[in-house]
């Protein structure tokens, strides 16, 4: 079970890391879903499958045999939740820099751009959902 | 169970959410400026407990340390939590000034308040996993500020944040795991008296993998790119924010992992902080020097600084470890002041391409004043605060008979002050390439720069209360038994 879980983690990894080479932004996008996923299930394997290390201690110091350890199971539903929220930010950012810059080649986005203008101190703007 | 050390995390979480909430504009500049200094206060008493009654640790619930959440406080936290208060007040002042009122609409004051909770949970945290999420935190809130507003050159730095950050947290996290699978510990005291029973070849495999995964956060060599290409691109009140904290996030979990958990094979991996330390040093000032921009050229040196503070950790000797945390610390105020200052000089010269700039000497002396301060302390000549963060590290390099990183850091600092000269004279004595009028409401930008710039002047002359405080936190470093017994209890 391990080894073929090792073998899936790096197999994903590669794929994972040869999709965020690619220069178009969604490839990379992918590429990080892809990469998070290995991520977790090497958090899963490495945790120590099955129920040989079972971290509920009655106590009397006696383990609660039939129960795996559930912390990396914890800390995988945690990265998932993270991940989900990136890859969610992470699309509206590149709609966004679709429609900002016209290109989402990551070789395309220029080095260097002049910085944003200094802000005029204009009461005229007003605050979203402000009243005139 | 010590409720001051979860007031910096209380005061910027609850100053954020009432941000969301009310969205009155004069009541939100008023919240954001106050939360500011309720978390300075926060932070000076946190140190001041430190300070008197050692490490403390909180256990969240309850739960005993190697299960439940938890919370530490050394003195570098404690320190490190105070700058970022400082640094904090000073941008909510620039911001109050700088009345940049559509960023302010789409919620500046809560985000950077949400940054702040994320930075100071990560300084506070006992928990390797806790760290990562605490990293998870500040990133998004960062994201969102880099990108407040649009526009081409925010989107385009915004990019490449997030694509550098997004790689940084997926090897953070393989590295967890693989350390978790390696020892069965999370929290880092429970981690450093297991470590020691890992294979060492693993361990420093692990090691380089928390490298790297730190380094791209603390823009170090080789992953320092990013941090030009994204920094200069938002405005200054979010980017002096970044440049002040952000790196020296990163900064803090290298001192903390590489102290704690990683210290098996001290000849290869802190030799290898020191090679990345020079290297560090001396490409990111020699970019710094070939810049155009002002905020280009000062997130260069923002990059190129970083490398002091790798070489005390590389160097590893109480000395060397307390001239990184001064240096750390030295460095948020000086690299938060010209940052805010370079903003005050777009506001005066509609612009910070340097050749586009000039006259300023003429028109504002004090204002070269002001410049020459920072600039002065970041090249480290007395009597300023850099000087003896320098000087320490210095002396710890030679004491230790690292002549070679030794010469390499002395040698940054005389380039360093080239290029802040570079500037001055670009900026400040060259005669103005065209009249351009000022743009009004400028002089209350003034406030924030004078605060920093006296406070690095203040450190210099009276260095010695930071120094000792600088001196105790690499006492603590270097004998993680302390922080251990803090967190596990005396039994351990």
């Amino acid at each position: 079970m391990e080894v073929s879980l090792s073998f899936l983690v790096g197999a994903l990894m590669a794929v994972g890391v040869y999709l965020m080479l690619r220069p178009h932004l969604i490839q990379f996008l992918v590429g990080f879903v892809v990469l998070g996923n290995a991520a977790n299930l090497l958090i899963f394997t490495a945790g120590r499958l099955g129920s040989q290390f079972p971290p509920l201690v009655q106590p009397n110091g006696v383990v609660l045999e039939p129960y795996a350890n559930p912390l990396p199971q914890a800390l995988v539903l945690t990265a998932i939740v993270i991940g989900f929220a990136l890859a969610a930010f992470g699309i509206v950012l590149f709609f966004r820099a679709q429609e900002a810059l016209s290109t989402l080649s990551a070789e395309a986005i220029p080095e260097t751009l002049e910085p944003a203008p200094a802000p005029s101190p204009v009461d005229e703007v007003r605050w979203e959902g402000e009243r005139p | 169970m010590s409720w001051i050390l979860v007031l910096p995390l209380l005061v910027p979480l609850t100053t954020g959410i009432l941000c969301l909430v009310v969205a009155h504009r004069p009541a939100q500049r008023l919240l954001g400026l106050a939360g500011a200094l309720g978390l300075l206060v926060a932070a000076v008493a946190l140190l001041v407990q430190i300070h008197q009654q050692g490490i403390q640790a909180v256990q969240i619930g309850n739960w005993l340390a190697p299960f439940g959440i938890t919370f530490v406080a050394d003195h570098l936290s404690a320190l490190m939590v105070l700058a970022t208060g400082v640094v904090a007040v000073a941008v909510a002042l620039y911001a109050l000034n700088e009345g940049d009122l559509p960023r302010e609409g789409q919620g500046y004051y809560a985000l950077v308040h949400l940054l702040l909770f994320g930075v100071n949970g990560a300084f506070l945290t006992g928990d390797l996993f806790n760290l990562y999420v605490w990293f998870e935190v500040l990133l998004l809130a960062s994201f969102v500020l880099m990108i407040l507003g649009g526009g081409q050159a925010q989107l385009a730095g915004g990019v490449k944040y997030f694509a550098v950050s997004l790689l940084s947290s997926i090897l953070f996290l393989a590295a967890l795991g693989l350390l978790y699978g390696a020892t069965g510990a999370l929290n880092l005291a429970d981690l450093a008296t297991r470590v020691g029973a890992v294979n060492p070849g693993l361990l420093s495999a692990l090691a380089m993998l928390f490298l790297a995964a730190f380094g791209l956060k603390a823009a170090v060599f080789p992953f320092m790119f990013w941090l030009p290409a994204s920094y200069p691109a938002p405005p200054v009140m979010i980017s002096a924010l970044f440049a002040g904290l952000l790196t020296k996030v990163g900064v803090y979990a290298l001192i903390r992992v590489f102290t704690l958990l990683f210290i098996q094979d001290v000849g290869f991996t802190h030799n290898l902080l020191l090679w990345v330390a020079g290297l560090t040093l001396s490409l990111g000032v020699l970019m710094a020097l070939a810049q155009g921009e002002l905020r280009r050229l000062l997130s260069f040196q923002l990059v190129s600084h970083i490398g002091y503070m790798l070489m005390g950790l590389g160097i590893l000797t109480p000395l060397a470890l307390a001239g990184s945390v001064f240096y750390a610390l030295n460095h948020m105020i000086v690299i938060a002041a010209l940052f805010l200052l370079a903003g005050l000089l777009q506001r005066l010269q509609g612009t910070t391409v340097l050749v586009r700039m000039g006259g300023l000497y003429r028109a504002y002396p004090w204002l070269a004043v002001l410049f020459l301060l920072p600039a002065f302390s970041l090249a480290g000549l007395p009597p300023f605060s850099g000087f003896w963060a320098k000087f320490t590290l210095a002396a710890a390099g030679l004491e230790a008979g690292q002549y070679v990183i030794v010469g390499v850091a002395l040698l940054v600092g005389l380039l360093t002050l080239l290029s802040m000269g570079l500037v001055f004279a670009e900026a400040f004595w060259k005669n103005a390439p065209q009249a351009v009028d000022a743009s009004p409401g400028w002089g209350g930008l003034v406030l924030p720069v004078a605060l920093l710039a006296l406070l690095t002047l203040g450190i210099g002359l009276w260095a010695e209360p930071l120094l000792s405080l600088s001196l105790a936190a690499a006492r603590e470093l270097l004998e993680p038994a302390g922080y251990i017994r803090a967190v596990l209890g005396v039994s351990r």
